[in-house]
């Protein structure tokens, strides 16, 4: 009897080696003549654990970690094979504290299961969703999206089940399903998470989403930030075309190239078109007129990925987590200067001081948290007097942020906070798409002003300094500017990082 | 017919019947070339019906593609702001300094090109560098000196 060890394939666990670790595994399996089935899982999220092995005994899954090349030979002497003790034993993963109180609905499978293994995605519940929503019409699909409240995890939140009406009840003689899975936002990475750790659910919800609303043909827009994504992409529609799942469905992978905008979804649209990432004026919006001048569902990865959840369980289970109007669960990122980072799935209206501190165990560095980011290049700072905003897209729209896609990035103490309102001036900079003056000119401006009150702050006396206040006027300016004079939220919202570290981290653009 | 003239005209063939099959083209040049050569723009153009300026404006736009031959490494290193939070400006004055070059620049023996990149998903693990398609975390100085050294040979 062979001993089954998982050595996750997820591309955060391999750029800490797990690739090295499973190839140490395997010959080191030979020469001490045990029989080792080796399973390239996905990530259970624990990125600091991460190469985190896992070996399967009788008494369940038991994992250790982090596990270097160098700890392989020494786990064999322990006999990791039957769970025995370690320097590097954690016990069984679904009681690490870390997972325990998680409420994995989408997550569930990411980590268990062999990613391309269409058994394991059966025996762990897969399909199930698919199967039901086969005997339903359209319009009986749709509700139940509508009903579980869902809103579109990409960022802008947008209620799904209104969105696939509108496609539902456009005629046409084509239709598409495109997922957005751009992923562009600096601390986010549930996205490329789920597409390596459990691609077929993605493949389920766009294949639920296209028998709702009548559409044949799909594409998963993939950046090119994320190349072990898109090959597991390419092998799980491949092995779903091969098991009968796609046969009304046809669905293509597209590869984007490096344009932050194109993850905005007109953008996003011209740039499968073959054009350039430019946004489109709305309307029509794409549910109407949209790939091709086609009505198109676009949804972010994780929307698609909890539609089987919702078709399998129902709406009200789904909807019965959450808070407020944000309904459900939401995979955060912790992210940046933290100590536990990685994944957490949880219902909306935990709060971001229990997910940096229960969860994230504070900074990496040890020094106090200072300022955190969260949703992204366009998402606010928020100082630790905020820290117990609950995450629910109304009140972190009351306090002037968003959750965009969830992202958390820490900042500790040493963070120069002038220095990254500059840094979102500059972003915005180089990845406009051009088609509007404030977007395109005034982030080039906004870098400018930026430097010179930085430049005004380290200068002993001088005219720089009187000029402070005419230069922080000045971006007060250029921000109202961009805030009523962008087509989208990439000039639109700049200033909210830029202007939120200014209220709350004054300090920091000040003279020394 | 060179061998550029050769990997353009097959991405051509395979890929011109797909829907919107600019960018699926350029990808396939870059991939096999190593960038999108001056030359294959017009050739590009005709077979999709479209101008040379919209090939070139397509080609531009997007800053994975490339006009210039890089070296045989690209090496990218992560700018954003989960990487920043752990030490990624420290990184990329390193990078700049032990390789010799700027962004976009590369190495004297043409062995190594240094670009940078806006997040690789891999934020929880920064600060994080790429090289060809090999995803790197938590990539100190040291480490980074190590990874270029064995990705030369
Ligand atoms: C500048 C900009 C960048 C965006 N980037 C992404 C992205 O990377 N991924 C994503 O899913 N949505 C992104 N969005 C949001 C999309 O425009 C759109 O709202 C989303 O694809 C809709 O899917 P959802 O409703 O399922 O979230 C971005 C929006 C803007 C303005
Ligand atoms: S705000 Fe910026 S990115 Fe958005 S459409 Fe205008 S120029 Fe393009
Ligand atoms: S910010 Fe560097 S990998 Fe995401």
């Amino acid at each position: 009897m062979s001993v089954t060890v998982f050595v996750p394939r997820d591309s955060s666990a391999i750029s800490l080696g797990a690739d090295t670790v499973a190839r140490e595994i395997a010959s080191q399996a030979i020469r001490n003549g045990c029989a080792v089935r080796l399973v390239r899982n996905g990530s259970r999220g624990l990125a600091w654990l991460e190469p985190m092995v896992e070996v399967q005994t009788p008494e369940g899954r038991i994992a250790y970690g982090p596990v270097t090349p160098a700890d392989v030979a020494s786990l064999f002497d322990a006999e990791f094979l039957h769970g025995a003790p370690h320097r590097l034993r954690l016990g069984k993963p679904e009681d690490h504290p870390y997972l325990a109180k998680q409420e994995r609905l989408t997550f569930a499978r990411v980590g268990v299961i062999d990613p391309l293994s269409i058994d394991d995605y059966r025996a762990y519940g897969g399909f199930v969703g698919l199967e039901k929503a086969i005997h339903r019409g359209g319009a009986e699909i749709v509700k139940a999206v509508t009903d579980s409240g869902l809103r579109g995890r990409g960022g802008a939140a947008f209620p799904a089940g209104i969105k696939w009406n509108t496609v539902l009840n456009t005629p046409a003689d084509l239709k598409y399903i495109v997922c957005n899975a751009d992923e562009g936002d600096s601390g986010t990475f549930s996205d490329r998470m789920l597409m390596e750790g459990d691609p077929f659910m993605l493949i389920e919800g766009m294949a639920i989403a296209a028998h709702a609303v009548g559409a044949r043909k799909g594409y998963i827009y993939v950046r090119s930030e994320y190349p072990y994504a898109e090959a597991t992409l390419r092998e799980a529609i491949r092995i779903a075309t091969a098991a009968g799942f796609l046969d009304h469905f046809e669905l293509g992978v597209r590869r984007g190239a490096g344009a932050y905008i194109c993850g905005e979804e007109t953008a996003l649209l011209e740039s499968l078109e073959g054009k350039r990432g430019i946004v489109r004026f709305k309307p029509p919006v794409p549910a109407i007129v949209g790939l091709f001048g086609k009505p198109t569902v676009v949804n972010n990865v994780i929307t698609f990925a909890a539609i089987p959840t919702i078709l399998a369980e129902g709406a009200e289970y789904y909807k019965n987590y959450g808070m407020g109007r944000s309904r459900g669960t939401l995979p955060f990122q912790l992210a940046g200067n933290i100590k536990h980072g990685g994944l957490v799935e949880k219902a909306f209206g935990v709060t971001l001081r229990e997910l940096l501190y229960d969860y994230g165990g504070g900074s990496r560095s040890g020094r106090p948290i200072r300022a955190v980011q969260v949703g992204g290049p366009l998402g606010a700072y928020l100082p630790e007097s905020q820290f117990d905003t609950p995450l629910d897209y109304e009140s972190f729209a009351a306090i002037g942020a968003m959750v965009g896609h969830g992202g958390i990035v820490a900042f500790d103490d040493t963070v120069d906070m002038a220095k990254m309102a500059r840094y979102a001036m500059e972003f915005c900079a180089i990845e406009s798409c051009g088609k509007c003056t404030p977007c395109r000119i005034g982030s080039t401006r906004g870098v400018e002003v930026i430097d010179k009150i930085i430049a005004g702050r380290d200068a002993e006396g001088g005219p720089q300094v009187n000029d402070r206040e005419k230069n922080l006027a000045l971006l007060r300016d250029l921000n109202e500017t961009m805030l009523a004079g962008s087509l989208c939220a990439m000039g639109g919202m700049t200033p909210f990082p830029v202007m939120s570290a200014l209220k709350h981290f004054e300090k920091d653009f000040t003279h020394a | 017919m060179n061998e550029s003239q050769v990997v353009v005209n097959q991405a051509i063939a395979d890929l011109q019947r797909e829907e919107g099959a600019l960018l699926p083209i350029l990808h396939e040049v870059q991939d096999r070339l190593g960038y999108v050569p001056k030359d294959s723009v017009p050739v590009i153009a005709k077979a999709l019906s479209l101008s040379r300026a919209e090939v070139h404006g397509v080609v531009t736009f997007y800053h994975h593609f490339r006009q210039q031959p890089a070296g045989r490494r690209v090496v990218q290193v992560c700018r954003a702001e989960a990487c920043q939070a752990v030490g990624a400006d420290a990184l990329v004055e390193h990078a700049k300094q032990s390789l010799g070059v700027d962004f976009h620049g590369t190495t004297e023996d043409g062995a190594v090109t240094l670009e940078a990149v806006f997040c690789l998903g891999n934020c929880a693990c920064g600060p994080s560098i790429m090289i060809g398609d090999d995803l790197h975390g938590r990539v100190t100085p040291e480490r980074f000196d190590a990874l270029v050294k064995a990705a030369r040979k």
